[in-house]
């Protein structure tokens, strides 16, 4: 099979990790328009969970999965209660300020506590090494992840298209005022859906090691790719994050391998080319 | 009656475009650097430079509601520019400054097309982009950027022939400022024109500006080559009074911290920028002397009490302390 | 060959399957008051939105005098003199009513783009917004912030703002909405003092309103003209009746 199989597969994998980080504050932003920059310090916690549980305690690799997923979860409930709820209704530039000084401090403390260095992490036997398939090497790491992004996907979907919180989700993104006036409890409601995107991040973050590394720098550094998938996908929009996630990570991947020059570029050349042909988003609204 | 209204309008008018005593003790306290901080000369030209980048920026985000996170690329063209104007043997100051305008004034000229298109998320995400693309390209073009290392070669004139740049910064502490302050001028009477006003007109209801008959795209992307042209500006000045140019003035660690400043300090204002200017770089030097891994979290704290206790930025917080004291600024 | 001042032809505009302007044909003579009239949804602010070209038509052409506008931007209409007021105040929050009009002012004698010299040179203009304050009995508060100003002063400021631009043809969408009684009486005097050389076109529900100054009425109902008359003529029209009465009874 010619290359171009594989760089699709590497540029998928790396697409759904994207996604995983991305989700949650789309959806966030679609219902509140709440300017979280901070999002991607909640998936940077969620990578130093798993570090710290793997590494000092031990624990297997799938344990911390849940772990880091709850973790991240509690801290942005925590910080949603004591600090965001109260600059909802302020500017954006505002919400930007009091969120990059939550970065700032969360890159501070992860280097204190960990050091600058990359961590290290040793992935199970059976996740590690490649399988041979019609004369690719496909890693096994990325299959798992491409496997368990897609399983969230899925239950994400189904759960907004067929539970009444999904479908309460869908009306407060789609008209907030609105869904408020239909007795829809929408602080609750952010509140929980904060949760579960923060704590899909800090998911995003443990799986993200082994492909991307870790150090107190990836709260900044993914941010930028976070804001440029939720801005080419349509903010509020799971679809539009997942085609977005996809459209991004194969082409970095295929950027990386066929043009190396251009390398870091195609990123954001294909992020504005879409941006200037679809300034709401692919799925955003009109 | 009419001779009655005549009076009324004008004087008003005359009153908010009158200097304040304020004003006089900010510029006055400027020069206070040269008398008692004098080790801390070269610090203080940062300050100015910081400063006038933020100037800059304040043109477009305060006066006319456009975010954006890639302003960095117009201070860096206007840095290389003027480095390599220095490098190639012309390393006359101000002409180096004329040249870093004009080049950073036409990119701006250039992109403002496309960013008088779009709004919002949108826009934001174009500009970084913008900015990203452009420090990639700078990276890969090191036959003429020097790539990672930055340029070489940068020897700067002593100005009009007779002020060098010595090591302990007070050339290019007083060169910076005097820049920044006839800069800010210009800035100031823009502010009080009627294309100021047209500005404030987009900010506070761009729909309703085009039902007034107001071109206001052609209006954006005036202010916006103004301010690459002030950006560049301030580039040069960062090339020419530390001889060197290295890849960090188009990243987006620039354009963020810019961001971050003009919001500490207050939009719209031209003062608020400065003086977050100050604030965000004394606050950064201290810190980082103090603690040079960790001066990142009390930067953090910083933003965050700020943006909790002073919702109009130091400067709204400033003048609504003022207010209470009953005095006027 | 036009001697209408504004007019439309076939013009047409849906949303999708929504259709919100069929086949509509306009024709305004010059200095006619001219009201627009139907139940909500009738599609009246939308046309209003398709002749200044905030809305793009299907299919169709308007007419300003003698040029055909269909395809010129917004601010190109304003200055060929279609200027319109919004139905909900669209104002400049922050500035004072004065720079309001100031600058609707240096828009219109294309002095607005001038940075390098202050507004205080520019005595002519300011006098000009002044006078066209003290016309609509904003003058005493002209100094205040538009955020500042009680509802029915908002309202005499959007059409002061328009007055600014100098309009041949100006369309007014439902200047009275809102606005208190205690309020209404300089709106009143406003409207009743607008010159003999502007054609005027308002949307109106108050029938006392289109009755005090409207010559000729016309009647919208789903995106379609039904009919135009007189004021006494279509008061007494039995398919006007049925629209409005109709709705009454459903509702």
């Amino acid at each position: 099979m010619p290359p171009v199989f594989g760089v699709l597969f590497d540029g998928l994998a790396y697409g759904m990790l994207l996604f995983l980080l991305s989700v949650g504050l789309s959806v966030t932003l679609g219902m509140m328009n709440f300017v979280n920059l901070a999002h991607c310090s909640f998936a940077m916690l969620g990578g130093y969970v798993t570090v710290t549980l793997m590494n000092g305690y031990g624990w297997p690799f799938f344990a911390t999965l849940p772990a880091a997923f709850i973790a991240a979860a509690l801290a942005s409930v925590v910080l949603e209660r004591v600090f965001f709820r109260r600059f909802y209704n302020a500017g954006d530039l505002d919400q930007c300020l009091l969120t990059i000084g939550i970065v700032f401090i969360s890159i501070a403390s992860a280097a204190y506590i960990y050091g600058t260095i990359q961590q290290p992490v040793q992935l199970p036997s059976y996740l590690r090494g490649s399988i041979a398939f019609m004369g690719l090497n496909l890693g096994v790491y990325r299959m798992f992840l491409i496997g368990t992004a897609l399983l969230i996907t899925i239950v994400l979907v189904v759960a907004l298209e067929t539970t009444r919180f999904g479908a309460q989700v869908r009306a407060a993104v789609n008209n907030q005022r609105m869904a408020r006036g239909l007795g829809i409890d929408v602080d609750r409601l952010f509140a929980v859906t904060f949760a579960l995107g923060s704590g899909l991040a800090g998911l995003g973050g443990a799986l993200a090691i082994e492909i991307v590394g870790l150090d107190p720098s990836f709260a900044l550094t993914y941010l930028i790719y976070v804001l440029i998938v939720v801005s080419v996908g349509g903010l509020g929009s799971i679809a539009g994050s997942f085609a977005a996630a996809m459209v991004l990570g194969v082409s970095d991947v295929a950027g990386k391998y066929y043009v190396p020059a251009l390398g870091a570029f195609l990123i954001y050349l294909v992020m504005i080319v879409l941006l200037m042909w679809r300034p709401t988003g692919l799925f955003g609204r009109r | 009656m009419s001779t009655q209204a005549i009076v009324g309008p004008h004087a008003a008018l005359q009153a908010q475009i009158r200097w304040r005593w304020s004003e006089t003790v900010f510029w006055l306290a400027t020069l206070l650097p040269f008398v008692l901080t004098p080790n801390y000369l070269v610090l203080a030209s940062q300050i100015a430079i910081a400063a006038l980048f933020v100037l800059s920026l304040d043109l477009i985000l305060g006066f006319c509601g456009i975010i954006s996170l890639g302003h960095a690329a117009y201070f860096g063209v206007g840095a290389y520019a003027a480095g390599l104007a220095s490098k190639w043997g012309w390393g006359e100051p101000l002409s180096g400054l004329l040249i870093a305008a004009v080049a950073a004034g036409i990119f701006g000229y250039l992109t403002s097309f496309i960013i008088v298109r779009f709004r919002h998320l949108a826009l934001i995400m174009i500009t970084l982009g913008i900015g990203l693309v452009l420090q990639e390209a700078a990276n890969s073009a090191s036959w003429l950027t020097g790539g990672f290392d930055g340029l070489q070669g940068i020897h700067t004139w002593p100005i009009f022939g007779k002020f060098r740049f010595d090591l302990y910064g007070y050339t290019a502490y007083g060169y910076a400022l005097a820049v920044l302050f006839v800069i800010f001028l210009v800035a100031r009477r823009l502010m009080h024109s009627p294309f100021g006003l047209a500005l404030r007109g987009i900010r506070e209801n761009g729909q309703r500006m085009p039902a007034i008959g107001a071109p206001t795209h052609a209006h954006i992307r005036t202010i916006y080559t103004i301010a690459a042209l002030i950006a560049g500006i301030a580039g040069a000045l960062l090339s020419q009074t530390t001889e060197t140019v290295s890849l960090e003035v188009l990243g987006f660690q620039r354009s963020a911290d810019v961001v971050v400043m003009l919001i500490l300090g207050g939009t719209g204002r031209l003062y608020g920028g400065l003086i977050g200017a100050v604030v965000y770089m004394v606050a950064r030097d201290q810190l980082s002397g103090l603690n040079p891994q960790f001066w990142y979290f009390w930067i953090g704290l910083l933003l965050i009490a700020v943006v909790m206790i002073l919702p109009n930025g130091i400067l709204g917080g400033l003048a609504l302390l003022a207010r209470k004291a009953g005095v006027k600024p | 060959m036009n001697d209408c001042a504004l007019a439309a032809r076939g013009l047409n505009k849906s949303f999708g399957s929504l259709v919100v302007a069929a086949d509509v044909e306009l024709n305004l003579p010059p200095g006619v008051r001219y009201a627009l009239i139907g139940p909500n949804g009738a599609g009246k602010t939308t046309l209003i939105n398709l002749m200044t070209g905030m809305l793009r038509p299907d299919a169709g052409r308007i007419f300003l005098g003698d040029d055909d506008i269909t395809a010129l931007a917004p601010e190109k209409r304003v200055r060929l003199g279609l200027v319109r007021t919004f139905q909900i105040n669209s104002l400049f929050p922050h500035l004072t009513a004065l720079e309001s009009v100031t600058l609707a002012v240096c828009e219109r004698r294309r002095v607005a783009q001038v940075w390098w010299r202050q507004l205080t040179a520019y005595r002519q203009e300011m006098d000009e917004a002044y006078d066209i304050l003290a016309s609509l009995t904003l003058a005493p508060v002209c100094h205040r912030v538009t955020r500042e100003l009680a509802y029915g002063q908002q309202r005499l400021l959007e059409i002061a703002l328009a007055l600014a631009t100098r309009p041949k043809v100006l369309l007014l969408d439902e200047p009275a909405a809102g606005v208190p009684r205690e309020e209404s009486k300089e709106l009143l005097a406003a409207l009743a003092g607008l010159s003999r050389d502007i054609t005027v076109l308002f949307i109106e529900h108050d029938m006392d309103l289109v009755f005090r100054f409207a010559s000729r009425v016309i009647v919208m109902v789903g995106g379609r003209v039904l009919v135009e008359g007189t004021p006494r003529e279509i008061a007494s029209d039995p398919r006007v009746r049925a629209v409005y009465l109709g709705k009454a009874r459903d509702g």
